[in-house]
């Protein structure tokens, strides 16, 4: 039996007579990336706020680091050491890089009652974790807004493990981003699961999955295709699984009769 | 498992990005909120001091006079000024004012309570229209603007309906009296440092009376209230982790929540801070008329966001500073009182606080494009 970090076995959850999710599973070991593929209202909302502890699941059983636990809230699960990265990335544009940082959870000093937020320690803390991804935050007081979106999902992950999470969810990290940014925030997340995180990388893009992934779980409406390791599947079988190869051949069919008629 | 390896190279090459520019100290500067505040601020007392510079504007008494008006309108403008960084709006103040000086004016002239109960009643009442307001936004989640509206009409019609009940008119006299020998009423109604003003009186520095006794005798309890308050909340946004989470809150509410920011507490803070404020407000100004008045504070909150805003905060929230919010209060005061001295009329006052708002609005927008934008 394989020392899995986390498991999440047969979750199903149900909206009133909607089946949002229904037997669900997925195993993650240290330093694996799982990737979550899935067309748009295949569940994949669902599932991640399941995994976060929004959602708690109607069956089946999470386990973590080997004992079977239950979230209540979000805080159980970051407790947990499971931290989701949402796609608005939880950050405010107008505050700075120091402050986003450490918002909600900032350091202090001083003696108690008069106890003040270590802004000294936490730019430090930030400019430093921000220079090991290679960003050079040149004043750690500048505002978040002035990132790029490649900056920001790296400034939201980096917290996350600042903030010692073990099992890394990350809500389409690379959706919004250009070809470069995307690339970045990819290697930054292979190097992050090869310091021995778990990541659950959710996406609709199976280009930027592929090239990362250790193996990958396909989504269509609710229920799981089946996970594959990387060396079981191609690109091309993912892409057409994720609902999208029948319809692409009807689309393409379409296309042509189209353009008869022209 | 191949893509897995310590090999990859992490340096990545954001920092050499040919087309950064280097920020110098001054864009830095200019990003804070206060700036503009304080720029105008400048820019009126150089233009006071040109116009009305021979007037007595400038002496002791008329310095003391505009700080007077200022520090008043301060005192509710800064509690705004944290309210709207938390990204909400209070437009109860003014009424709550009225209310505050009847509930000090009622128990103690007609129900025979010492002054300092009524004053901690006032207060008592004050933290309950705030958690009010503030337990109603949040909860419902609905627009501040339509709750505290709301707030506004209830609390000016429960004002005016109960003094009447109370007392069959709409003022309440005779609080001086009450004063003296009170334990808690000094703290709102006595002016300091007199000694300095006694002393610069015999040095013939400044303007005396006829019967040698400075016209000017004291810092007024407005102007102290002013200043430490503007000391500890500008204390409070850059130093404390409330501060952080006064910014997070106003400045996206979900994602502070996510991260673990109480926000809903915040806020609800940030509602009894402004009904405080008013109150504090209503008792200096009661205790220094004697008397209460039903339609006291009427309009105040309009000012108070005005100044808030000349101040540099963002009506979204998330952006601003204490500090500017009392150069906007500064800058208003100063003008109000200014413009006795010089030859315009008096009426024109409200047309420049409309055309001072406009312009720190468009600059404030301009601000915030600059300080989000991306690269």
């Amino acid at each position: 039996m394989p020392n899995y970090l986390v498991q999440f076995n047969n979750i199903s959850k149900f909206f009133g007579k909607v089946i949002a999710l229904k037997d669900v599973t997925m195993k993650l070991k240290k330093g694996e990336i799982m990737c979550l593929l899935g067309d748009n209202g295949a569940g994949k909302s669902t599932l991640i706020k399941t995994l976060a502890g929004v959602h708690r699941p109607d069956e089946g059983e999470i386990i973590v680091e080997g004992k079977k636990t239950i979230f209540d809230s979000p805080k159980d699960a970051l407790d947990m050491g499971i931290a989701t990265v949402y796609q608005d990335l939880a950050l405010v544009s107008l505050m700075s890089v120091t402050r986003n940082f450490f918002m909600g959870r900032e350091p202090m000093k001083g003696p108690p009652f008069f106890k003040t937020f270590d802004i000294e320690k936490a730019n430090k803390i930030a400019a430093e974790r921000m220079g090991q991804i290679g960003i050079d935050v040149r004043d750690p007081s500048q505002a978040v807004g002035t990132m790029s979106g490649g900056e920001r999902q790296c400034l939201a992950i980096s917290r996350a493990i600042y903030f010692g999470a073990k099992v890394l969810v990350l809500d389409e990290p690379t959706s919004a981003l250009g070809v470069h940014q995307a690339s970045v925030v990819l290697k930054y997340i292979v190097k992050a699961a090869s310091q021995g995180l778990a990541v659950i990388l959710i996406t609709h893009n199976v280009h930027h999955a592929y090239p990362v992934g250790n193996s990958f779980t396909v989504l269509n409406r609710g229920k799981s295709l089946g996970t594959y390791e990387k060396k079981n599947i191609s690109r091309e079988k993912l892409l057409s699984m994720m609902a999208g190869g029948e319809e692409l051949n009807k689309l393409e069919v379409e296309l042509q009769e189209m353009n008869r008629k022209n | 498992m191949s893509t897995k390896s310590k090999s990859i190279e992490t340096k990545t090459d954001f920092n050499q990005d040919e087309r950064l520019k280097k920020v110098s100290k001054l864009r830095i500067l200019l990003n804070r909120p206060e700036l503009g505040a304080l720029g105008g601020a400048i820019l009126v007392f150089i233009f006071f001091g040109i116009v009305a510079g021979d007037t007595g504007m400038f002496s002791a008494y008329g310095v003391l006079n505009f700080l007077d008006v200022s520090a008043n309108l301060g005192i509710i403008a800064i509690a705004a000024a944290m309210l709207m960084i938390g990204g909400e709006f209070d437009l109860s103040i003014g009424s709550m004012i009225g209310f505050a000086g009847i509930c000090i004016a009622i128990p103690a002239i007609y129900w025979g309570w010492p002054l300092w109960m009524s004053i901690i009643f006032a207060f008592s009442m004050a933290v309950l229209v705030g958690y009010f307001n503030g337990i109603l936004v949040v909860r419902t989640g609905l627009p501040s603007f339509i709750v505290t509206l709301a707030m506004l009409f209830i609390l000016r019609g429960a004002t005016l309906a109960l003094t009447r009940l109370i007392t069959g008119r709409t003022q309440v006299p005779g609080l001086r009296v009450l004063i003296e020998d009170d334990p808690l009423a000094w703290i709102f109604a006595t002016d300091t440092f007199k000694w300095v003003f006694t002393w610069l009186g015999s040095m013939n520095l400044i303007a005396l009376r006829t019967d040698g006794t400075p016209l000017a005798t004291g810092i007024p309890p407005s102007v102290i209230w002013f200043i430490a308050l503007a000391i500890i909340t500008t204390w409070i946004l850059m130093k404390t982790r409330y501060g952080n989470w006064i910014f997070a809150s106003g400045g996206d509410k979900n994602g502070a929540n996510n991260v673990g920011v109480p926000v809903g507490r915040v806020k609800i803070s940030l509602f009894i801070g402004t009904a405080v404020a008013a109150t504090i407000f209503a008792t200096i100004q009661v205790l220094d008329a004697g008397s209460a008045d039903t339609m006291r504070g009427t309009l105040k909150e309009l000012e108070a966001i005005a100044a808030a805003v000349v101040g540099g905060c963002l009506l979204t929230g998330g952006y601003g500073s204490a500090i500017g919010a009392a150069f906007g209060a500064l800058i208003f005061g100063t003008v109000s009182m200014g413009i006795f001295y010089t030859d315009v009329d008096t009426d024109w006052f409200k047309v420049f606080l409309g055309a001072m708002m406009l312009i720190a609005v468009i600059f404030n927008n301009y601000i915030r494009r600059k300080v989000t934008e991306s690269k």
